[in-house]
């Protein structure tokens, strides 16, 4: 055990932090869930892809710059210190980039990742579907071969940013007389296929943040299969894995939250505002939490070069991060007193920040990427082994 | 950068659990209830013969000369099997402790004193500072003692003793009355205090890494007893409110887990930020402790609130560590202090430097 950062992880960090000094837009950019929000969040992207950093710990040849993990926490611990924008193509980068380094053909590698860490394509998730939400086991949607080609009909729902992606990845019944998990398969779909139509969901605040996507005799060629036919649902458990672990929800980004937490905390205390010792209380825990996670991620990034695995655990992560984000956003909107219910645009707001935003977006947490509950079940299930009935 | 154990590391660890497995069953650990000491010189010497007091004293005075690191490890083994010996305020406290007076002129003290550490032949009890409460003073042959600015050592002889019965009957708790003109005086003024500070860190560094053994302790119970017990045809540990509520108590056991490990590494290298860590570990794996001794006992039902059931062994170990070298609440509010003062404001992430 050593806890010290070496030369290299140092110089690393060091020049990631100036060049995103340097580059990242001064002004917040809108919500990428709006329009010109998307596009602006892929300029952006663009820029991080030219200037080296989009995608670390991918090989140099799609985009990377063949970084380890550690090297890419460091990375997300200076993102997120420089206040960069979020992630619009996660579900691509993080997601569905390490499903397709490991399934993926070398055909496959060198058409979707280049393009994938630039952000020319940024791709939706199209799992849930209307009757198959936490038993995604349900999946009706079916893609047939019909030669070259799986011919999709059915529905696909909930797909976050599917109002502007370029790509969806999901999963399909390809074996009509199949159930449950046999008979699935993963394919790559291009949303400007003839047959495809979508339907833009507003979330609970009014945005687009997602979308239905209607499939209607839609032919996508069988080269854009992950995988092999019939085995999805491993394959999607791969990409699960990167979601619910380590990929999709860095650590910094929890700890630069918590930071906020406890400016606003002390700006509260010298404006005279109420902080009781609950509150004061509930501001220490989540400082805490957010390192614990920080370290367990550490943790679990050590185990993982040194050749481990990351199996249910990843239940633990999800649970932890999406609870833990919901408790900071609480006591932020209640050191905020009145002022936590203002939308940036009110005259009053003053200097808000996004807590109410932030807190919207963190109530879908225990939800998405399956439920707190199924988490639950997971880890009592697999990791301490009680029975299933 | 590398968080995690060497294979000479769990290597230790293993070893020690097959030890403890045999040694320190839940009869063992009862039977000693009934003793007046409480202990067993008889376990102290097995423990001591696979070296476990000598652990972290340095090789020059028949030491292992390894370190927190390891010894993280090797706590939580003691905690999982509920040993009462005194290991934390022995090896984890005076012997670095005595460790930091070799270069003062109580050096040749400190060095007999290690070396009789190190070969077994001495307990040490320790307090810290506003601490009334001192365990196993009654079979110490060494109390290191604070008093003011100053960390004294007292011998058996000094200092007068009154049993205080404790709920852990694995505990034995006194308070002690003495003169500090008798005992010896090993610091004072800012090196007397920052002894101390060292001395409540260490102790509660030592739970807590042995608090670590007892919650995994608690939830494996419960996930046993669950999956046998039948009800209503099925396991009990079928039904989801049961499996949710042991799952959440290991969320926080492996959150728990990566606090503690950190600390260990923070008092091996006496890092800035050791105090923060160890307040850290202690409050988060306190509350954890506490939480899957509740969570287990009812997934347990009745026959979990019977003294004849082992579960209180743990439960009772759980409280009790929960509250010694400082609660759960203490060490928060000096987090919670650091925060409101700015102490902690350095911007940082990851393993970062940070002071408190
Ligand atoms: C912001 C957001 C973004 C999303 N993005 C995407 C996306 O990009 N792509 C995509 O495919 N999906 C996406 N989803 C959908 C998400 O994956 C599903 O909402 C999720 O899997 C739960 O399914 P459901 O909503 O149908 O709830 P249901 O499965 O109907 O569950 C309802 C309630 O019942 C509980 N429940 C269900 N089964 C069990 C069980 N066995 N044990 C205990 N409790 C149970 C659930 O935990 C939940 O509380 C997104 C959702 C949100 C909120």
């Amino acid at each position: 055990m050593d806890l010290t950062y070496t030369a290299e992880q140092q110089a690393f960090r060091a020049e990631a932090r100036s060049w995103l000094e340097a580059s990242v837009p001064k002004q917040p950019l809108a919500s990428f869930d709006t329009p010109e929000g998307f596009e602006a969040h892929r300029e952006w992207e663009k820029k991080l892809h030219a200037g080296g950093f989009a995608m670390v710990p991918w090989p140099t040849e799609y985009g990377g710059r063949g970084a380890d993990l550690l090297e890419w926490l460091i990375f997300e611990e200076e993102y997120y210190r420089a206040g960069a924008p979020g992630r619009v193509n996660q579900n691509g980068i993080f997601l569905l980039g390490p499903t397709i380094m490991e399934y993926g053909t070398p055909e496959q590698k060198a058409r979707f990742l280049p393009k994938m860490a630039s952000s020319e394509e940024v791709w939706a998730q199209g799992w849930s579907e209307p009757n198959a939400g936490s038993d995604m086991a349900a999946i009706q949607t079916t893609a047939i071969r019909d030669g070259d080609d799986y011919v999709i009909n059915g529905q696909k729902t909930w797909a976050s940013r599917g109002a502007y992606a370029h790509w969806l990845f999901g999963l399909f019944r390809t074996d009509p007389e199949s159930s449950r998990h046999k008979g699935l398969t993963f394919v790559l779909v291009p949303m400007n296929t003839p047959g495809i139509t979508v339907r833009p969901i507003e979330k609970i605040n009014g945005k687009k943040a997602f979308a239905e996507v209607f499939f209607d005799d839609a032919r996508v060629p069988v080269a854009n299969r992950l995988g092999d036919e019939g085995a999805g649902w491993s394959v999607a458990m791969a990409t699960a894995g990167f979601e619910r672990g380590l990929m999709l929800r860095s650590p910094a980004r929890f700890q630069s939250t918590a930071r906020r937490l406890v400016e606003l905390y002390r700006a509260t205390l010298a404006q005279g505002g109420f902080v009781d010792a609950g509150l004061r209380n509930r501001v220490t825990q989540c400082w805490i939490r957010a390192e614990a996670y920080a370290l367990n991620t550490y943790q679990t990034v050590s185990r993982l070069l040194a050749g481990g695995k990351i199996g249910a655990e990843a239940s633990l992560n999800k649970i932890f991060w999406s609870e833990l984000d919901i408790e900071m956003h609480t006591v932020a909107l209640a050191l905020l007193e009145s002022r936590g219910e203002l939308l940036p645009s009110a005259p009053a707001a003053g200097d808000v920040g996004d807590w109410l935003e932030g807190y919207i977006f963190a109530l879908a947490g225990p939800i998405y990427a399956g439920t707190n509950e199924i988490q639950r079940n997971i880890i009592a299930e697999r990791i301490l082994g009680l029975p299933r009935k | 950068m590398e968080f995690g154990f060497s294979e000479d590391q769990t290597l230790l660890q293993q070893t020690v659990r097959d030890f403890l497995e045999k040694e320190c069953t839940p009869d063992a650990v009862r039977s000693l209830w009934e003793r007046e000491t409480g202990r067993s010189p008889e376990l102290w010497g097995k423990l001591s013969e696979i070296g476990l007091p000598a652990l972290m004293v340095p090789e020059v005075y028949g030491g292992l000369g390894l370190d927190e690191r390891d010894m993280v490890l090797v706590l939580e083994e003691t905690g999982r099997f509920a040993l009462a010996e005194p290991i934390v305020t022995t090896a984890v406290v005076a012997a670095p402790l005595l460790g930091r007076l070799i270069d003062t002129e109580h050096s040749a003290f400190a060095a007999s004193w290690l070396e009789r550490i190190a070969s077994g032949d001495a307990l040490v009890a320790v307090a810290p500072e506003g601490q009334p409460l001192i365990a196993d003073a009654h079979v110490a042959y060494l109390l290191l003692l604070s008093h003011g600015d100053r960390l004294y050592a007292a011998e058996p002889d000094h200092v007068q003793l009154t049993a205080q019965p404790a709920n852990d009957q694995s505990q034995r708790l006194f308070t002690v009355n003495w003169d500090s003109q008798k005992a010896l005086c090993l610091a004072s003024g800012n090196e007397g205090r920052s002894l101390q500070a060292e001395l409540l860190d260490r102790g509660a560094f030592g739970c807590a890494a042995q608090l670590l053994g007892v919650t995994d302790r608690l939830i494996e119970m419960g996930a046993l007893y669950a999956s046998q017990r039948k009800q209503f045809g099925v396991a009990v540990g079928s039904f989801q409110a049961v499996k949710h509520r042991l799952a959440n108590a290991k969320v926080d056991l492996e959150y728990g887990r990566s606090i503690i490990h950190r600390s260990a590494h923070s008092v091996s290298t006496n890092s800035p930020s050791r105090s923060v860590d160890v307040s850290m570990a202690k409050s988060f794996i306190g509350e954890a402790a506490r939480f899957a001794a509740g969570e287990s006992l009812q997934v347990h039902g009745a026959i979990g609130y019977t003294y004849e059931q082992d579960l209180h062994i743990w439960m009772k170990r759980a409280w009790s560590l929960d509250l010694a070298f400082g609660s759960g609440a203490w060490h928060r509010a000096r987090i919670g202090d650091a925060l409101t003062e700015g102490g902690l404001s350095a911007p940082h992430f990851g393993f970062e430097p940070r002071g408190l």
